[in-house]
């Protein structure tokens, strides 16, 4: 039976959860207005008191904010109350840019750790079950993240954070660990960790993963339910919005429900900024609600999905988002053609490979190059060279239809593709424009 | 009276194949014979090796994946005609063979031993034996 965490809001009536968002959102755009002085000016200059926006309905009317935006205002610049108020700050990875430092409140903590414990609850998690916590911690939301919804839930909490797998392996079996939280390629790597061992699932005790944090596929879900004898939920957000749990997957693993009493989702369409309607594929937008410290207004994700109303048989009334196919900003032109890396693992987990890979783009007399480095496996070796470049060209003409581009496919020594234990880098792009 | 060759996988990038046979080497392996065989950009190296256990081991737990393939290792006179007798064995038996390589006889320097695949390997042992051929069995290949 599925298990809720805080019911009366994740199945609460859509007329409900609307005067809740109408509520909270009257109280933001005061709260930002009066406390953030960037945002102001930018709702000035579209004519804007806190007096247009009395309902979710004038939402669209607010400005949107950036990555731009952020990085404009690092540190302090959209700090929503004095900075005597926050007790803690996170910061992203820093990968595509500069880093965003975030700010939290105490308020803002409570508020976020009630949205994974309620991501820990629908994958199965209750009092005295045991959560380990490979999310790194420090920075990155993801360890404390996990960890604080685990507290609320009231799990026992394994706070052991990423790297050491041999360690990792033997605490989950020690201490019965039922419930594993990290980036899907880790939870990849432990399982081959696992195998080395000689360990399969039924030598473990792990029920379910809530795995966050990059994008992966489908194919890649299954790979880990299989060999780690699990059920793997899928859970997303952003150190600008708080961390993971923005949304989070139920049993029914069709898409991850978005905490509405917290959030504000819209797609809208990249390019003209116009909000679409549900069920059509854009770019994902969020407005928090009831954030103190780092109160962001229509924020713009870069991510790519498309939201669905339509009732989950799990219960939830929440709105749920399709796993976003990857970040604008992970998302490769190639050739003129968009290319997510998401894609790639999908051809490349169909036709039998493993998720042990790389994709290098170069660039020869004007023309883009795409390679996509695959790890050969014990299971797709043979003594038979026609076969394995049969496979191979299987593999290439798999990309082609996926990504409507040639790739060149290279098969690489096992494990010489280097093991994240965090999020993996999957691109590596040697175009100098 | 097969025996086993060990297929590894070989990156196509310099030091892959000294990176193996420093591997065999660390380990005393003793090598009977090794043929390359090249795609566009990967190549298979096969060996024929005094202990086939410790090999796939120790090149397992050095990264190299490999696969175990049963061939035949005939023995044969090193003299003019010596391998056609036993191609024309084989094919008026009709057996299609795969790939083969060779050695020369390591104690015994008259005899030189043919490595052959195929996919009929039971039809090309038995006729190969019936025609009185001497095929090298898995214990004795260590005695080479």
């Amino acid at each position: 039976m599925e298990r809720y965490y805080q019911k009366e809001i994740e199945c609460a009536s859509p007329e409900e959860i609307r005067k809740i968002q109408d509520e909270k959102l009257v109280r933001q755009v005061r709260h930002v207005w009066d406390n953030v002085e960037y945002y102001r000016k930018k709702m000035e200059k579209k004519g804007l008191t806190p007096d247009d926006i009395r309902s979710r309905d004038d939402l669209h009317k607010l400005p949107f904010l950036s990555k731009a935006d952020l990085r404009d205002c690092y540190p302090y610049g959209l700090l929503g109350v004095p900075l005597e108020k926050c007790v803690r700050i996170h910061s992203t990875s820093g990968t595509t840019g500069k880093r965003v430092v975030a700010f939290y409140t105490q308020h803002d903590l409570d508020l976020w750790s009630d949205c994974t414990a309620r991501a820990i609850v629908a994958a199965g998690g209750t009092k005295g079950s045991v959560v380990h916590v490979a999310y790194g911690y420090g920075l990155f939301t993801g360890g404390a993240g996990l960890n604080d919804g685990s507290h609320k839930v009231g799990c026992l909490t394994v706070p052991i954070s990423s790297g050491n797998t041999d360690r990792q392996i033997m605490f989950i079996k020690d201490l019965q660990a039922t419930i594993l939280c990290c980036t899907p390629s880790y939870a990849a790597y432990i399982s081959e960790q696992m195998k080395e061992m000689g360990l399969g699932p039924d030598d473990i005790p792990l029920k379910a993963g809530i795995f966050g944090a990059e994008a992966w596929s489908e194919e890649m879900r299954h790979d880990i339910e299989s060999t780690l004898g699990i059920k793997a939920y899928d859970i997303y957000g952003l150190t600008e919005l708080s961390g993971p749990g923005v949304s989070f997957e139920c049993s029914e693993q069709k898409g991850m429900h978005i905490n509405e009493d917290h959030f504000i989702a819209e797609i809208i369409d990249p390019d003209t900024e116009e909000v679409l309607p549900d069920g059509e594929e854009g770019e994902l937008v969020f407005t928090a609600l009831d954030k103190e410290a780092f109160p962001l207004l229509r924020y713009r994700t870069r991510d790519i999905c498309s939201l669905n109303r339509t009732k989950c048989s799990c219960g939830r009334t929440l709105i749920r988002m399709e796993k976003p196919k990857g970040r604008t900003d992970d998302m490769l032109i190639i050739r003129g053609v968009n290319v997510f890396p998401s894609q790639i693992e999908t051809v490349l987990l169909n036709n039998g490979y493993s998720s042990n890979y790389q994709i290098i783009v170069g660039r020869v007399n004007n023309t883009d190059t795409l390679e996509v480095r695959v790890e050969m496996t014990p299971d797709m070796f043979t003594d038979n060279l026609g076969e394995i470049e049969g496979r191979q060209a299987n593999l290439v003409d798999g990309l082609k239809s996926m990504l409507g581009i040639k790739a060149k496919v290279t098969l690489v020594a096992p494990k010489s593709i280097t093991r994240s234990e965090g999020k993996a880098v999957r691109v590596i792009d040697n175009r100098k424009i | 009276m097969s025996i086993k060759q060990i297929s590894v996988f070989m990156e196509n990038k310099p030091g892959t194949l000294e990176e193996m046979t420093a591997v065999l080497a660390q380990n005393n392996i003793d090598m009977r014979a090794i043929s390359l065989a090249e795609a566009e950009d990967f190549g298979i190296a096969r060996l024929i090796v005094d202990d086939v256990y410790q090999t796939t081991t120790v090149l397992k737990d050095a990264g190299f994946v490999n696969r175990l393939s049963d061939v035949l290792a005939v023995e044969i006179p090193d003299a003019p005609g010596g391998l056609n007798k036993v191609l024309k064995t084989l094919s008026a038996a009709q057996v299609n063979l795969e790939y083969m390589y060779a050695f020369l006889g390591g104690k015994d320097v008259d005899k030189a031993y043919f490595i052959m695949k195929t996919a009929h390997i039971d039809r090309a042992e038995s006729t190969l034996d019936l025609a009185g051929f001497n095929l090298v069995d898995q214990e004795h290949i260590a005695e080479i």
